[in-house]
C-alpha cells in the first residue's frame, strides 16, 4: 500500500511545474486570458513534450502511460491556470480510446496524441452541445448524448462561439445535425476518466489559491496584525486547505482506479468531480474573501481562476448530478425503488 | 501509486478476518458494569491470540505491526463490529509512553498488566478550567517523603472507576512558565486521596467522571520522564491518541452510512432527490475521509511524521458523523425525537464528537498554525 507517486510520476510532475512556471510568467497568462486567445508556440512546446499523448496507447502514437500521469499533468496545468486546449483534447483521447473501433481509433488517436489534429468533447441535450470547450479548433468532435456517443469531424457540425465568464478557454456551441460516425464501446468509461481529469485541473486551481491566501494573510496587516493572525481569517483558511486536500485524495484516488480497478471508476470519477467542483468553487470563493477588496479587482489575478473553477464545476455534469450518482451506485438504486 | 495490499498485509488481513469471524463475541451486554466486564474478557482474548498492543514493539509483549497493518487491524474491528476493549487508553497511550519515556522498571511493572486488561488506566490531563489551554492546569504536587503529594480535580476520565492507574499531569513548580512547570505521574486511584464521581452526560449514560484529589500520594519510582518535562511527555500520548483512530473511525462512518441507507429504504425515500443528494454527499465525505486517512499513512510511513492531511480525519470524521446522525432524524420525521434502538443515542453522543479529543476550532488552528504557518493566534 503506498498512496504516493513513483519516482517517475514525480519527475512528471516536478518537470511540468517547472515548465509551467517558466513558460507562464502570470503576465503572459493574463494577456492571453485577456485576449481570449491560446497560444501556438506553447502549445507546440507542450507537444513536443509529449504531455497531449501521455495516456493513450503507443500503437497510436502515445507515450502509453495512464490516467494517474495524466491527473499530475492537469494539477500543475490548473495550478497555471494554463489557457491550453490540452484538457479538451484529453477528453476526446479518452473517449476514443475506451470507445471507438480499432479502425477509429488508428483514425484518430494519432492527430490527438501529437497534439497536431486536436479532439474535444460536448454533451448533448435536446440535440445540441451548449457549452463545448474548443470546439472552434478541433478537428474531431465527440458529442456525447446519455450512452451513445458519436465523432463529427471538423465542417461537419454546427460551431458557433460563445462567451463565457472563463476567458482562459474557449467556448462554443455545437450541433451536429445528426451527422458524425457512432462510437460503439464503452462511452461512460471514457467520459469518467475526462471527469476526473477535470477534477485534477480543480485540485490546481483549488491549490494556488489557498496559497495565494495563505500569503496574503500572512503579509496583510489590519489593526497592527496581519489578517492571519485573526481566527475568522485563519479558520476560514484551514477549511480551504480540508476541501483541497479531500480534493486532491479523492482525484489521486479515481485516476488510480482508472488505471487498476476500472469496475470502481464509475463510482470514484462522480466523487471526485463532485467533491472537486465543490471544493474549486469554495476555495477560490474564500480566497477571494481573504482577500477582501482587491480580490474584487479585475487587476488581481484570483478571478481567472475562481471563474474558470465554476466553469469547470459546470462541465461534464454538475455537482449535483455526480453526487445523485454517487447515491445511485453506493445503493440508493432507483430501479430497486420502482420494482 | 499502489494501493492494493502486500501478500503479506493480505495475509496479515486474512488470518485476523478469520479469526475474528470465529472469537468476535458480538453484542454488548447493557449496564455498564456488566459491558465493562464484557470488554475486559474480550481485550483478554485478543491479548491472548496476539492481538492486543499491535504497535507495541515485540519485547514489550506487542506485535511490533507496521502502521498499515494496524490501519488493517482497527479497519476489521469495525467492519466486524466488534466490541471496544476496556484498556484503550492504555494501550494507546499510556503503554507507548512508558515505553517511550519510562525506566526499565517502570516498563517491567506496567506494560504487561495494560495488555492483559488486568489494570485498567485513565488519563487525567483535562480540569474545569482547563480544557484545550491544558498547560494552565492547577492540580498541584507538592513534594513529600519520597514521592509527592497531588491535590486538585481533574474532569472527563474515561474509566476512572475502573481504573488501576492514571496518567497525571500535575504543576510541580508553579514559577516556571507554565509549560515548564509540569511533571507526568502515574497515580494509583486504590488511595484515600483519590475520590471518582461519575459525570452524567447528555445521553444520560456516564462515560465519564470526575476525579477530586487531596494529598494523593505518587511515589517518585511512578514519575515519567523528568519532574517539569510533564509537557513534552503529554504530547507525545496526545499524537498517539490520534494517529490510530483515523481509520477505525473511517469505517465505523461507513457502517453508520450504510444503516443510514436502510433508514431511507425503510421510509421509502430511495428516490427522493434531496435525500440522494445528502446521502450521496455524506458517501463522498466519508471516501474522502479513507482516503485522506491512507494519504497521511503513507506520509507518515516516508517520513516518519504525519504529513499535513494526518491532522485532518479527526476533524472531517466529527463533521461527517454529526451531518450524519442528523439527517436520520430529519428521515424519521415527527418521531425522530422518540427513543429509538438506532439512532436517537448516536444523535446526541455526536455532539461530542467536535469536542472530544481536541476541538474543532483546536484542530483549526494546529492546522492554520503548523501546517500553512499562519501567525500565531495569541
Amino acid at each position: 500500500m503506498n498512496f504516493d507517486f513513483t519516482d517517475d510520476q514525480q519527475a512528471i510532475k516536478r518537470t511540468a511545474h517547472d515548465f509551467l512556471a517558466d513558460r507562464l510568467k502570470p503576465d503572459k497568462r493574463r494577456e492571453l486570458a485577456e485576449a481570449g486567445s491560446y497560444d501556438d508556440g506553447f502549445w507546440n512546446e507542450i507537444a513536443e513534450l509529449g504531455w497531449p499523448g501521455i495516456f493513450i496507447e503507443e500503437d497510436h502514437g502515445g507515450q502509453g502511460l495512464g490516467a494517474v500521469e495524466l491527473v499530475i499533468l492537469q494539477e500543475e496545468l490548473g495550478y497555471a491556470l494554463a489557457p491550453t486546449p490540452f484538457f479538451s483534447n484529453a477528453a476526446a483521447g479518452f473517449l476514443i480510446q475506451q470507445a471507438g473501433s480499432d479502425e477509429q481509433k488508428e483514425r484518430w488517436l494519432p492527430g490527438i496524441a501529437s497534439g497536431e489534429a486536436r479532439g474535444t468533447v460536448g454533451v448533448v441535450s435536446n440535440g445540441e452541445a451548449v457549452l463545448v470547450p474548443d470546439a472552434d479548433s478541433a478537428a474531431v468532435i465527440v458529442l456525447v448524448d446519455g450512452e451513445s456517443a458519436s465523432a463529427v469531424e471538423a465542417g461537419s457540425a454546427e460551431v458557433e462561439s460563445r462567451d463565457t465568464i472563463d476567458s482562459t478557454r474557449r467556448f462554443s456551441r455545437v450541433s451536429a445535425n445528426g451527422g458524425g460516425e457512432q462510437l460503439g464501446g464503452d462511452v461512460q468509461a471514457g467520459l469518467d476518466r475526462a471527469e476526473i481529469a477535470l477534477a485534477a485541473e480543480l485540485v490546481g486551481i483549488s491549490q494556488w489559491a489557498l496559497e495565494t491566501a495563505v500569503a496574503y494573510a500572512k503579509e496583510r496587516k489590519q489593526f497592527d496584525r496581519p489578517i492571519g493572525a485573526y481566527q475568522a481569517v485563519a479558520h476560514r483558511c484551514a477549511q480551504m486547505m480540508l476541501e483541497t486536500e479531500g480534493a486532491r485524495s479523492a482525484v489521486y484516488y479515481a485516476g488510480w482506479t482508472a488505471d487498476n480497478e476500472p469496475d470502481t471508476t464509475p463510482l470514484a470519477a462522480s466523487m471526485a468531480k463532485a467533491y472537486a467542483a465543490d471544493a474549486g468553487w469554495r476555495v477560490t470563493a474564500s480566497s477571494l474573501q481573504v482577500h477582501g477588496g482587491i480580490g474584487f479587482t479585475w487587476e488581481h489575478d484570483l478571478h481567472f481562476f475562481l471563474k474558470r473553477a465554476r466553469t469547470d464545476g459546470h462541465l461534464l455534469g454538475s455537482a449535483r448530478s455526480h453526487r445523485d450518482r454517487v447515491a445511485e451506485l453506493a445503493g440508493l438504486s432507483r430501479a430497486a425503488a420502482t420494482a | 501509486m499502489d494501493l492494493t495490499l502486500s501478500p503479506q498485509e493480505q495475509a496479515f488481513r486474512d488470518e485476523l478476518r478469520e479469526w475474528l469471524e470465529k472469537n468476535n463475541p458480538g453484542q454488548e451486554p447493557s449496564g455498564e458494569q456488566d459491558m465493562f466486564k464484557f470488554r475486559r474478557e474480550w481485550q483478554k482474548t485478543l491479548h491472548d491470540a496476539g492481538y492486543a498492543g499491535l504497535s507495541w514493539p515485540k519485547e514489550y509483549g506487542g506485535r511490533g505491526a507496521t502502521l498499515i497493518e494496524q490501519a488493517i487491524f482497527n479497519e476489521e474491528m469495525a467492519r466486524q463490529k466488534a466490541p471496544g476493549l476496556a484498556n484503550v487508553l492504555g494501550l494507546v497511550m499510556g503503554g507507548p509512553v512508558v515505553i517511550a519515556h519510562g525506566t526499565p522498571e517502570q516498563k517491567e511493572r506496567f506494560l504487561t498488566p495494560i495488555l492483559s486488561a488486568e489494570e485498567i488506566w485513565c488519563q487525567g490531563f483535562s480540569e474545569p478550567e482547563s480544557g484545550s489551554d491544558l498547560a494552565s492546569l492547577k492540580t498541584r504536587a507538592v513534594k513529600s517523603n519520597g514521592g509527592w503529594n497531588i491535590t486538585g480535580q481533574k474532569v472527563w476520565t474515561t474509566y476512572a472507576h475502573e481504573a488501576k492507574w492514571c496518567m497525571l499531569v500535575a504543576r510541580t513548580d508553579p514559577d516556571a512558565p507554565k509549560h515548564k512547570g509540569l511533571t507526568y505521574f502515574l497515580m494509583d486511584m486504590e488511595q484515600e486521596g483519590v475520590q471518582v464521581r461519575p459525570l452524567v452526560q447528555i445521553t444520560g449514560e456516564s462515560e465519564f467522571n470526575e476525579i477530586f484529589m487531596e494529598d494523593a500520594y505518587v511515589p517518585d519510582e511512578n514519575v515519567v520522564g523528568e519532574p517539569g518535562q510533564g509537557w513534552n511527555v503529554a504530547i507525545t500520548t496526545l499524537m498517539n491518541e490520534r494517529a490510530g483512530l483515523a481509520f477505525g473511525s473511517a469505517v465505523a462512518v461507513k457502517l453508520a452510512l450504510g444503516d443510514l441507507m436502510d433508514l431511507v429504504r425503510e421510509r421509502g425515500l430511495e428516490e427522493d432527490p434531496i435525500i440522494r443528494q445528502r446521502v450521496g454527499q455524506l458517501y463522498i465525505e466519508a471516501e474522502t475521509l479513507r482516503l485522506n486517512a491512507y494519504r497521511g499513512l503513507t506520509s507518515q510511513m516516508k517520513h516518519g511524521i504525519p504529513g499535513p492531511e494526518g491532522s485532518l480525519p479527526k476533524w472531517q470524521w466529527s463533521d461527517i458523523n454529526q451531518a450524519l446522525t442528523e439527517l436520520a432524524m430529519d428521515i424519521r420525521g415527527p418521531e425522530a425525537p422518540t427513543v429509538d434502538e438506532r439512532w436517537t443515542y448516536r444523535f446526541l453522543r455526536a455532539r461530542a464528537n467536535s469536542i472530544e479529543g481536541g476541538t474543532t476550532e483546536i484542530l483549526k488552528n494546529i492546522i492554520a498554525e503548523r501546517v500553512l504557518g499562519l501567525p500565531r493566534m495569541r
